[in-house]
Parts: structure tokens; C-alpha cells; sequence
């Protein structure tokens, strides 16, 4: 192996070819080739029902791909062998995934959401897991809320520990599906904060998101998908200030 | 109307309203176990165990309870099971332990059924997104619904849980065929020693309505402190 490849490898932290996914008859994703780099920050665009939330969802096998591969930190995590005796849990688990429901733990406090999978699938001891979840607690800003419960907090707020949550399992990728869709217009800032600096600190990040600023701020590199294909893809200064494909024009006159 | 029977006789009703409550409550606990194993088998992805726990649960329900006794308390004599006899048991019951552990079990077993429903439709309603976040976090199956699930969903079916309570009190008054001395067999005892079929009958039925009524007005209570927090 050539220095140059391994290098290459080095940096390509999943890599997705060939990839399809049907629901019965209908075809949500008809064939998707792409790959992110570490610490490369990847925001993905397009109009409901394109597939982009199905796209994401599949990285890390909550869907399961019809057709495809998808190869992640070395290993080719759609292949079945690999889920075998708990494989499935594992590969999982150095993925992060932030919901647009949140999904919240509501009977645990906060604290308890977040050292559940720390304890239980890393086997870190209380102790740990506790002084984890107060230094990213502490980042976000949310150190008060640790022992309040899900229903006592804000949209906002259970965004962020829905963030620090996935965190603390000190995942490789993380998943962001629609983070802010699902709060009032003043929360979005601080959930969006929160990603911008977790970007900073070199986080590779897939993000599925209607909020176009943020894809011009902090993208490295925008996905334009539309009836299951990525359609045009570039710097967040080509998509949004010279895109090629006429859809992509079309949706963004109407978003922005 | 005479009721003065009641004078030489309360102490029948209490001995048998304890002994319907401790019926019913290890019914409800042999049916709480049985159902929780029903309901994982019902939603999980084994097909055999699906199909065992919905042949069970259709059973159950589809047959009355009078032949489930009777089938348990004959038919388990009749291939040579007998449940062993406890004397601490039976004095603390004032009856053969060994039949009214067939009374428990049959009404377990049926209970079981229903339970079984219960939670079915208790993990059901637990929203999937718990379950997407659980094992996006890489708990397995059995740990999401370990600490996830399961917890939210007893929760969910305390209401209905402790409906199948007041269920299986009323019902257990059935046993009473087989000799146990419940509070439907005192009051028979009642009637035969008094000579009056009617009189210890109204007060066998105030008795139950005695256990019955404030369990379900505690439990509604219950249900609205849950509901409020949430």
C-alpha cells in the first residue's frame, strides 16, 4: 500500500456507493455515491420527501439499505456479517444521531439520558460517565439543568442535551436530522450555536437542514437531493450563489 | 328481610374477603409475569414465539374460565400433578393449600392473557422515536427496551393494570366451585347453614362492591396524578 492511498484512507471517514432504499414500492434513494472526510462538515438540502432525512438514516443503519455499501472508519458496515453477536450495537455507537423530535428519555433527568449509554454499552463507571456529561453539559451551557427533567425544559434546551447526549458516547460522526424544525423560531440560534462550535473543534458532521444560513456558515460542502438523488452537489458559495441544476435554482428561490 | 345472621356469621365474610384478596393478588402477580413474557414475544421478531404467545392469548380468551379451572384442577390430578401441601400455607388460609394454588394458577393463566394485551398496547404506545434513539446510541434491542421501553410503557398501563385487579377479584369468586373458601364459598356456607338462600348473597355482593369501589376510585386518582405529570 502506497503511502498516498493509506493517507487517503486515513481521511475518508465513511464512504457510500450504489446506495437504494425502497419503503414496499415506493423509492425513496435511487442510487447515492459519496463519502465524507473526517472533520468535514456536510450539510444536506432539498425539498420533503427527497430523501435526505432516509439518506441519513441509513448511515447509520436505523434503515436498513435496500441496495449499496456504505464503508465507515474501515469497515463495510452494511455488510451482514458484521451485525452478527451485537455488531449492529457497536458500529452504532460511534455515530452520534440528533432527531428533530429530540427523543428524550421523558422518565429519566437529564443527567440519567446521558450517562445511560456510556454505562450500559461502554461499561464506564458512574463516576466517569458523570464527569463526561458535566464537562458537556458545561459546553453547552446547561450545567443547572443537569438532575431537571425532559418535560421541564425548552425546546432548545432538550436540543442541546439531545447533542450532549449523543457526545458522550465521543462518537466519530455525527447525524443531524432536521435539528431545528421542530422548535419556535428564538431556540433555533442556540441549537445551531452549539453545532457551529462543535464543527469548530473539528467534528465531521452530516447535517439535514432547512436552514440555509447555517449551510453557507458552517458547510464545507452542500448536497442538493431531490426524488432520491443527489442532484448537484458543491461549496455552500457554488450551490447558493451560482448553482447549475435548474431544481436547485427553483428550490432555492423558494426557500431563501 | 333479615340479616341477623350476620351477627353469629361476620366472621365468615372477612375470612373469605382475605382470602379472595390473596387469591387475586397472586393471580395478578403469576399474570403479570406471564403477560410481560407474552408481550415481548408478541412484538419481538421471533415467529414461533409470536405465533406460541398469540395462540395463547386467543385461547385464553376464547374459552370460559369455569372450563380453564376445570381443566387445571382435574386435568392436572388426572396426569398426576398435584401441587404440594404447605400446612403453614393452609393454616394461614384455613383451606387446603394444595387447591388453592390450582384456583391461583388458573386464574394466573387466564389473568395472564389479558396482561399480556395490557402491555402489548403499553409498549406500542411508547413512541418509536425512543427506540430510534436508544439504538442510535448503541444499546442494543434488549437494553432499549430494558431501560427505555419497558419503563415507560408500565407506566403507560398502570390505569389498566390495576383495572385487571378489580377484574380478577370479581371473577375469582369462580373457584369457589372447587372448594376454595373464598368469599363467594362463605357466603354459601352461610346460606346452607342458615337456611336463607337470599340475605347472605346481598352481602357477599357488598363485600365485593366494599373491596372493589374504592380500589377503582384510588386508582382514578392514580391516573389523574399520572396524567398531570406529564
Amino acid at each position: 500500500m502506497t503511502d498516498a492511498i493509506r493517507n487517503m484512507e486515513g481521511e475518508r471517514l465513511i464512504a457510500v456507493s450504489g446506495l437504494k432504499k425502497n419503503f414496499g414500492k415506493l423509492k425513496v434513494l435511487k442510487g447515492i455515491d459519496e463519502s465524507i472526510d473526517r472533520g468535514e462538515v456536510v450539510v444536506v438540502i432539498g425539498p420533503s420527501g427527497s430523501g435526505k432525512s432516509t439518506f441519513l438514516r441509513c448511515l447509520n443503519l436505523l434503515e436498513i439499505p435496500t441496495a449499496g455499501t456504505i464503508v465507515f472508519d474501515g469497515t463495510e458496515i452494511t455488510d451482514k456479517n458484521q451485525w452478527k453477536d451485537g455488531g449492529l450495537d457497536s458500529l452504532r455507537r460511534d455515530m452520534g444521531m440528533v432527531f428533530q423530535h429530540f427523543n428524550l428519555f421523558p422518565h429519566m433527568s437529564v443527567l440519567e439520558n446521558i450517562i445511560l449509554s456510556p454505562m450500559k454499552v461502554k461499561g464506564m463507571g458512574r463516576d466517569e460517565a458523570e464527569s463526561v456529561a458535566r464537562d458537556l453539559l458545561d459546553q453547552v451551557g446547561l450545567m443547572d439543568k443537569i438532575h431537571a427533567h425532559p418535560a421541564q425544559l425548552s425546546g432548545g434546551q432538550k436540543q442541546r442535551i439531545a447533542i450532549v447526549r449523543a457526545l458522550a458516547m465521543k462518537p466519530k460522526l455525527m447525524l443531524f436530522d432536521e435539528p431545528t424544525s421542530a422548535l419556535d423560531p428564538e431556540m433555533v440560534g442556540e441549537v445551531l450555536g452549539v453545532m457551529k462550535g462543535l464543527a469548530e473543534q473539528g467534528m465531521t458532521m452530516a447535517v439535514v437542514t432547512h436552514e440555509m444560513r447555517f449551510a453557507r456558515e458552517v458547510a464545507k460542502r452542500v448536497l442538493f437531493m431531490d426524488e432520491g438523488i443527489i442532484l448537484e452537489k458543491g461549496s455552500p458559495d457554488k450551490i447558493f450563489g451560482d448553482p447549475e441544476n435548474p431544481r436547485t435554482r427553483e428550490f432555492l428561490a423558494k426557500v431563501m | 328481610m333479615n340479616f341477623t345472621f350476620l351477627e353469629k356469621y361476620w366472621p365468615y365474610y372477612l375470612i373469605g374477603a382475605k382470602n379472595t384478596v390473596i387469591l387475586a393478588l397472586f393471580a395478578v402477580i403469576i399474570g403479570v409475569v406471564i403477560g410481560m413474557f407474552l408481550a415481548i414475544c408478541r412484538i419481538g421478531k421471533n415467529r414461533a414465539l409470536r405465533l406460541g404467545a398469540t395462540a395463547y392469548i386467543e385461547f385464553i380468551r376464547g374459552t370460559p374460565l369455569l372450563v380453564q379451572l376445570f381443566i387445571i384442577y382435574y386435568g392436572l390430578q388426572a396426569i398426576g400433578i398435584r401441587f404440594p401441601d404447605i400446612p403453614f400455607m393452609s393454616g394461614l388460609l384455613g383451606i387446603n393449600f394444595a387447591d388453592f394454588m390450582a384456583g391461583v394458577i388458573t386464574m394466573g393463566i387466564n389473568s395472564g392473557a389479558y396482561v399480556g394485551e395490557i402491555f402489548r398496547a403499553g409498549i406500542q404506545s411508547v413512541d418509536n422515536g425512543q427506540t430510534e434513539a436508544a439504538r442510535s446510541l448503541g444499546l442494543s434491542y434488549n437494553k432499549t427496551l430494558r431501560y427505555v421501553v419497558i419503563p415507560q410503557a408500565i407506566r403507560n398501563v398502570m390505569p389498566a393494570l390495576g383495572n385487571e385487579f378489580v377484574v380478577v377479584i370479581k371473577e375469582s369468586s369462580i373457584v369457589s366451585i372447587i372448594g376454595i373458601a373464598d368469599l363467594m364459598y362463605k357466603a354459601n356456607t352461610v346460606r346452607g347453614n342458615t337456611f336463607q338462600p337470599f340475605e347472605p348473597l346481598l352481602v357477599a355482593a357488598a363485600v365485593y362492591f366494599a373491596l372493589t369501589f374504592p380500589l377503582s376510585k384510588f386508582l382514578a386518582r392514580v391516573e389523574r396524578r399520572m396524567r398531570s405529570h406529564d
